[in-house]
């Protein structure tokens, strides 16, 4: 071993993750738990049950391989997190990691025998994996404007992270009858309250004369085969009821879940099935006695130092603008409240990120952002926040360097795939792949600078599993398979009309798309909708007016759209088209495969 | 715990101290593997230019024999290797030295990149030559070809594949095991802690005493730092396919793949 080691200069004032949410031992444990099921000391299905609890999923036709999902409770990550997760991806995986829409990050195709080592890997920076996967409760998500939102009415940040804190490991959550989601947001309008099964939007009521903090409470919601919207528990939960409220609405779950059918498990199914009045009454006499009988022992530790931010560097020099910034500016950057600073969003591919781009992502965090760190959002992509006005250009080109200045990130070129064909075993379609040539295709026709386009979404899941939240898109997908004769081909169901804001509602079927004519029948919806819409409004509206059958002049319903579009779907026979009959990144034929399910975003 | 002539015999790196004395007392010749024209700009001081492409164009025992006595390299003399590429290129022209019966082989263990950002002295000029006379012991033990494989696997060795995972993905040799060259090396060094190689061998149930022959993709570079890896932790069996998965294919043999699954669709290039 060399004496001599190599120095690296970085600024000495970077704050350092405030909590460690590893152990060690885990990993250790696990590389045991992997050699005994190797030598067939275990089942496979209590292996399994362990390798998913600590956050490993086999991968596509595989169980020799997995992906690992990093827990990043409100999406906060680090610098040497960042550096970290480079590293192990280019050590154990396949070079690139990948943003999921619940702020982790995820490493495709480890083997099963190194999975122990990225923990390891893991736990130097304070990273765990623990609950990501497996009935269990997931990642704790909060919104990537939480603290910065014009807005919001306060910070839910501390909150989320206390919630985290509390459940991971705690007993109460490892054997749910299923996975459990809570997500935080900062107002109505950015966040997805309204489709996990316990929502919170930040909010402050007067009681005897004093505004007091709380929370507006959402509960079973979710998006999946069958998908609701959830239920608002009460007018107001007081910010001190926050932590009883989250133990027994788990409780409830966990004592009335059904655990024998496997597809209706959620907490949704179970509040769909006894009924909403009767299942808020449950929950706040659950509370009533959790209240009673707990609230000397436990609460939640809500960390509110205010925050010192740092001094970043100032640009002192103007550099002239580099190409393509204005464009940038328009459709990736919005204003924070603090005057004087902004927020970029980067725009990925499906989420997807290269070892090289996390380590460049790492340097420009602690050279442009204040508060010394970069969240993952909510839509597979990187967000940085507390970045000064005037250093904007200087980020950007940082960005530009390694590819990562694509516009398009908070308008509707930012298409959401879950992994599809590339590593889910559910999957049908390569549904990664079409996410990233439909926003390529979008990106080529300048359409991110369409004003009327910005507001809505297209979101793309490869079976009808809903990790690509097709549900709630203005444009949704999902995959199948498609049949002429005895040629398969790669199909999508698509809907239409779905959102996540508080009109939150689900998008309706519309019609059978194959794969390869997606893209073609996005831009006709684009074509009529410029034919019909009215003055100054949106492709979002425009679909809402047309399903709610008040649209016109022409194409007055969804059944009108349909018939629009009917034509262009039509399936050639293999002769005329043989490559309709092969999915995006195939070279084969079709065959719609799968294996057993596990889940993946 | 192995007496220490031993462990000087069986010396796999060296590391930058060490080279620097020895350099010093010109005990040592040191081999730079990279191109001719990065080596005209700066190389370590009395590094000798061997590109691996001079190598490659005609590895026959002769003609490496020829190089070895032109450089200048007894019987007796200690040579160091080092590259710009993870080592790899390094651990092939040092395996191919063993190959010829030069036991007295290690490989740096940093690249010279590294070597350079830790501010250690360079030097632009070319050291004189004195051909000398070498031996010639082939090796055959560290060699494997291809008809040997899949009879040495029937009975126990195991066949790993130092390629990235998506290669290997895309096909492999039957049965293989995967360890890509980048698990290999840290943040630092070419090669990993030795704790932390032997882990990540345990924890694919490898012992110590089984048979492991590497490859990787076609000239046995990758493979090469495989090979000195496993050399690092004490395996003692260990054979290079130096000819790898190239001629494999070319020979028609038998493929492996993981086939229904998009893997290549994940990357971000
Ligand atoms: S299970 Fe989830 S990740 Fe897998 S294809 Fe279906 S929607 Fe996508």
């Amino acid at each position: 071993m060399s004496k001599t080691s190599l120095s690296q200069s970085k600024p000495d004032n970077l704050p350092k993750p405030k909590i460690n949410w590893a152990k060690v031992e885990e990993a250790e444990r696990f590389a045991e738990m992997v050699k005994l099921f190797r030598q067939g000391k275990i089942n496979r299905d209590d292996f399994r049950r362990f390798r998913l609890q600590n956050g490993a999923y086999g991968s596509r036709m595989t169980d020799d391989y997995s992906m690992i999902r990093i827990k990043i409770p409100a999406g906060e990550v680090y610098p040497e997190q960042l550096e970290k997760i480079a590293e192990l991806s280019e050590s154990f995986s396949i070079g690139n990691a990948h943003v999921s829409t619940r702020q982790n990050f995820q490493l495709h195709w480890v083997a099963l025998e190194d999975v122990s080592e990225v923990m390891r890997g893991l736990s130097e920076v304070g990273l765990t994996s623990r609950e990501a996967c497996g009935n269990s409760i997931r990642n704790v998500m909060c919104s990537p404007l939480a603290g910065i939102c014009p807005d919001e009415i306060f910070d839910p940040t501390p909150y989320a992270i206390a919630t985290a804190r509390f459940l991971l490991r705690n007993p109460m959550n490892q054997s749910l009858p299923r996975k459990f989601k809570i997500n935080f947001t900062c107002c109505e309008k950015h966040g997805m309250a309204r489709i996990a099964d316990i929502g919170l939007i930040p909010y402050k009521v007067e009681v005897n004369g004093k505004l007091q903090n709380g929370f507006k409470i959402f509960l079973g919601g979710g998006l999946g085969a069958q998908s609701f919207v959830a239920h608002q528990l009460e007018e107001f939960t007081p910010e001190e009821d926050l932590l009883y409220t989250i133990i027994s609405v788990v409780r409830v779950y966990d004592r009335m879940g059904n655990r024998e059918n496997m597809a209706r498990n959620r907490m949704r199914y179970l509040v769909n099935e006894i009924g909403w009045e009767k299942f808020q009454n449950i929950v706040l006499k659950e509370r009533a006695v959790v209240r009673a009988t707990q609230s000397v022992v436990i609460k939640l530790e809500v960390d509110k130092t205010p925050e010192v931010l740092r001094k970043v560097s100032i640009s002192s020099e103007l550099p002239s603008h580099p190409q393509g910034f204005s464009r940038w500016i328009k459709s990736n950057v919005m204003k924070q409240k603090q005057p004087g600073y902004s927020v970029a969003f980067l725009t990925l591919e499906s989420g997807d990120v290269t070892a090289n781009q996390l380590r460049v992502i790492a340097d420009l965090a602690r050279d442009f952002s204040a508060e010394g760190r970069i969240r993952n959002g909510f839509a597979q992509d990187i967000v940085f926040r507390w970045v000064r006005d005037e250093d904007l250009p200087k980020l950007y080109a940082g960005l530009l360097e390694v590819g990562l200045a694509n516009p398009g990130s908070l308008t509707m070129a930012s298409v959401i795939g879950c992994s599809g064909t590339t590593s889910c075993n559910l999957a049908l379609t390569n549904s990664h792949r079409l996410a990233k040539e439909v926003q390529r295709k979008f990106l080529e026709l300048k359409l991110d600078e369409d004003d009327d386009l910005r507001s809505s979404t297209i979101k793309i899941s490869g079976c009808p599993n809903s990790c690509g939240q097709h549900e709630i898109a203005t444009i949704g997908f999902y995959g199948g398979g498609g049949r002429l004769g005895k040629d398969m081909y790669p199909l999508y169901t698509m809907q239409l009309g779905g959102r996540a804001d508080e009109k939150a509602m689900l998008g309706l079927t519309c019609m059978k798309v194959p794969a390869k004519r997606v893209m073609p029948t996005i831009l006709k919806i684009v074509e009529i909708f410029k034919s019909e819409k009215r003055d100054g409004e949106t492709l979002d509206s425009w679909v809402h007016r047309v399903i709610d059958g008040n649209g016109g002049p022409n194409v007055k319903s969804l059944n009108d759209i349909k018939e629009s579009l009917k034509s262009a779907v039509v399936a050639p026979t293999i002769d005329q088209d043989k490559d309709f009959y092969v999915d995006y990144g195939n070279d084969g034929s079709y065959h719609a495969r799968t294996g057993r399910g596990e889940c993946a975003a | 715990m192995c007496c220490l002539s031993k462990e000087k015999t069986a010396r796999i790196t060296t590391d930058a101290d060490t080279l620097r004395s020895e350099i010093r007392d010109k005990s040592i010749k040191v081999l730079d593997i990279r191109k001719e024209e990065d080596y005209k700009q700066g190389h370590i001081p009395e590094a000798i230019n061997f590109p691996l492409s001079n190598l490659l164009a005609d590895d026959s025992p002769d003609k490496v024999l020829q190089y070895t006595q032109s450089f200048g390299i007894e019987d007796e003399t200690s040579v160091v290797v080092y590259d710009d590429t993870f080592g790899a290129l390094a651990s092939r022209v040092a395996w191919t030295l063993q190959y010829i019966g030069h036991e007295d082989v290690s490989l740096l263990d940093i690249t010279y990149g590294a070597w350079r950002r830790l501010g250690l002295e360079t030097s632009i000029e070319m050291p004189s030559l004195n051909k000398k006379t070498h031996s010639l012991k082939l090796q055959p033990q560290i060699l494997a070809a291809a008809d040997y494989l899949m009879p040495a696997k029937e009975k126990g060795a195991v066949l790993v594949d130092n390629r990235e995972r998506l290669n290997f993905l895309e096909h492999h040799i039957p049965g293989a095991i995967n360890i890509p060259y980048r698990m290999l090396g840290s943040h630092q060094n070419i090669l990993r802690p030795k704790e932390e190689l032997k882990r990540l061998i345990q924890n694919r149930n490898i012992s110590t005493g089984s048979e492991v022959i590497t490859y990787c993709g076609s000239v046995g570079t990758l493979s090469g730092l495989g090979y000195y890896a496993l050399k690092s932790i004490g395996l003692d069996n260990v054979k290079l396919y130096v000819r790898s998965f190239k001629e494999w294919k070319s020979l028609d043999k038998p493929i492996e793949k993981q086939s229904d699954a998009n893997y290549w669709d994940l990357s971000a290039e």
